[in-house]
């Protein structure tokens, strides 16, 4: 009888704390799993498709390096309850917060518009016309933000998130060899030798990974659903969950086009969805929704990081829960940028690749930056007091903030130059 | 229009009055990383620059 109620009280209080995660996820989750948006589905199909499982042990290493960046963010949200363009502005003054955030708006923008070519060329591979998918698109959107309840809006997008896992299935359909998995992906390789197209990937795989958008989201998302200090230890385990997560998404999109397209070379994941239609049907169709989904989850975030930025800074009404009476240029400035981002996947002719291409570099402007402005503003014991980084946080933070710095810079300038590393 | 663009630029005054100082205490840490972060982006934009001309010519 002890046994059981003891067992009672473990099991009671277990689910207790699940319960209480339950309140607090969100952020973390859904920024991680918004980070596998078009561009990162596109990068991460197109490293199986070339390199096979082999850079499977990479894409682990990034779930540290995805978490130390982002539960800075968490931190510095939940003390301040400010989002982090207003503590840069406060920070460092308003010279430095002008370009943060102008320069945020720019690449926002131009990652929404990749967003929207993932969607299009998502259903364009099941007929549907891309002028149906932006103006399905802006409708679905507009009736995710206009509910007036934060609450309502991150669990829709942690439905989307819930979508994103896809892929899982998709890549148990096609039976890969578990042994070749372990033997070639978890054994830290570099296959055909460290050369510069490898080294091309693996900053893509870094770039995709970590975005600028992403640490002003998931702070401006801690404010909005009101976390306190006592929720950061909560916060902080949603941030390693989501970081888990979206890495082993990306995992299973590389088994899939691992399997399937091993050693062909393809330049988008729609693409791919099309090459794997041919192989297997189903197989396709998921990649297809997936990359629809990735694409809507990343527009979802993206748009609101912006507005939120601009109305911390505007002092506009800047709050989910607040309605588009209460919170007009929150809800003008998001749609905005929705709408014309849309429409520039329209324009026939439109320069879609060479936009693709100028995110990465736009990126670079900004990502090194924030991370630096991140690390010094958690270092601000005045404000930060018991959650100041500690040395060892310095450290490990540092050290990844730093390849971060290197390896996305060196890929922005290999984008630039494609013959420099080759 | 124009009244609309006077009230922008206000809250554009506004905002640099309210930021003026940066409130983070200038180390020297953070002087350096702040001087490290010109150069870089200075590096980038002179980059870029150079690839718009050689798209150019």
């Amino acid at each position: 009888m002890n046994v059981f109620s003891k067992l009672y009280y473990k099991l009671r209080k277990m689910w207790k704390a699940i319960q209480l995660y339950l309140v607090i996820a969100g952020p973390g989750i859904v920024v991680m799993v918004a980070d596998n948006d078009a561009g990162g589905i596109t990068t991460y199909a197109a490293t199986g498709a070339k390199y096979g499982y082999h850079l499977i042990w990479f894409l682990l290493l990034l779930i540290p390096a995805a978490y130390y960046v982002q539960e800075m963010t968490v931190r510095l949200g939940a003390v301040t309850k400010r989002g982090l363009a207003e503590a840069i502005f406060d920070g460092f003054g308003a010279t430095w917060g002008w370009y943060a955030l102008i320069d945020l708006m720019l690449v926002n923008w131009l990652t929404l518009v990749t967003e929207f070519i993932g969607m299009t060329a998502a259903l364009h591979i099941f007929g549907v016309p891309p002028w149906l998918t932006v103006t399905g698109v802006v409708l679905l959107m507009a009736i995710i933000v206009l509910n007036g309840r934060y609450w309502t809006w991150e669990k829709i997008a942690l439905l989307f998130c819930a979508l994103n896992l896809i892929y899982i299935p998709a890549a148990f359909m096609i039976h890969p060899s578990v042994s070749d998995i372990v033997k070639d992906g978890l054994i830290p390789n570099f296959p055909g030798g460290f050369n510069g197209q490898l080294f091309f990937f693996l900053m893509a795989n870094i770039g995709t990974t970590i975005a600028p958008w992403m640490l002003f989201f998931q702070q401006s998302a801690v404010v909005d659903k009101g976390m306190q200090e006592k929720d950061i230890p909560w916060g902080k385990f949603d941030t390693l969950l989501g970081s888990a997560l979206t890495v082993v998404v990306a995992i299973f999109i590389v088994i899939v086009t691992g399997t399937t397209l091993n050693g062909t070379d393809i330049e988008s994941a729609g693409r791919a969805a099309e090459h794997l239609m041919q192989t297997d049907r189903y197989v396709g169709t998921f990649m297809a929704i997936g990359l629809f989904d990735a694409g809507l989850l990343g527009a979802i975030c993206i748009s609101l990081a912006s507005s939120w930025a601009f109305g911390e800074i505007f002092g506009w009404a800047h709050s989910l829960n607040q309605n588009i009476k209460q919170a007009p240029w929150f809800y003008a400035s998001y749609f905005f940028a929705l709408i014309t981002a849309g429409l520039v996947v329209l324009i026939p002719g439109a320069p879609l690749v060479l936009i693709t291409l100028f995110v990465q570099v736009i990126a670079v402007t900004l990502l090194p930056a924030v991370l630096v402005f991140l690390i010094l503003l958690l270092n601000d014991r005045h404000t930060m007091g018991d959650y100041c980084n500690s040395g060892w946080q310095n450290l490990i933070g540092g050290f990844i903030v730093a390849t971060i710095v290197v390896l996305s810079s060196l890929y922005g300038i290999s984008v630039m130059f494609p013959n420099l590393f080759v | 229009m124009r009244a609309s663009l006077k009230r922008l630029f206000r809250k554009i005054e506004e905002i640099n009055g309210r930021y003026r100082e940066p409130r983070i205490e200038m180390s020297l840490a953070v002087k350096v990383a702040l001087q490290f972060l010109r150069f870089y982006l200075l590096f980038l934009v002179c980059l870029i620059a150079y690839k718009f001309i050689l798209l150019l010519n």
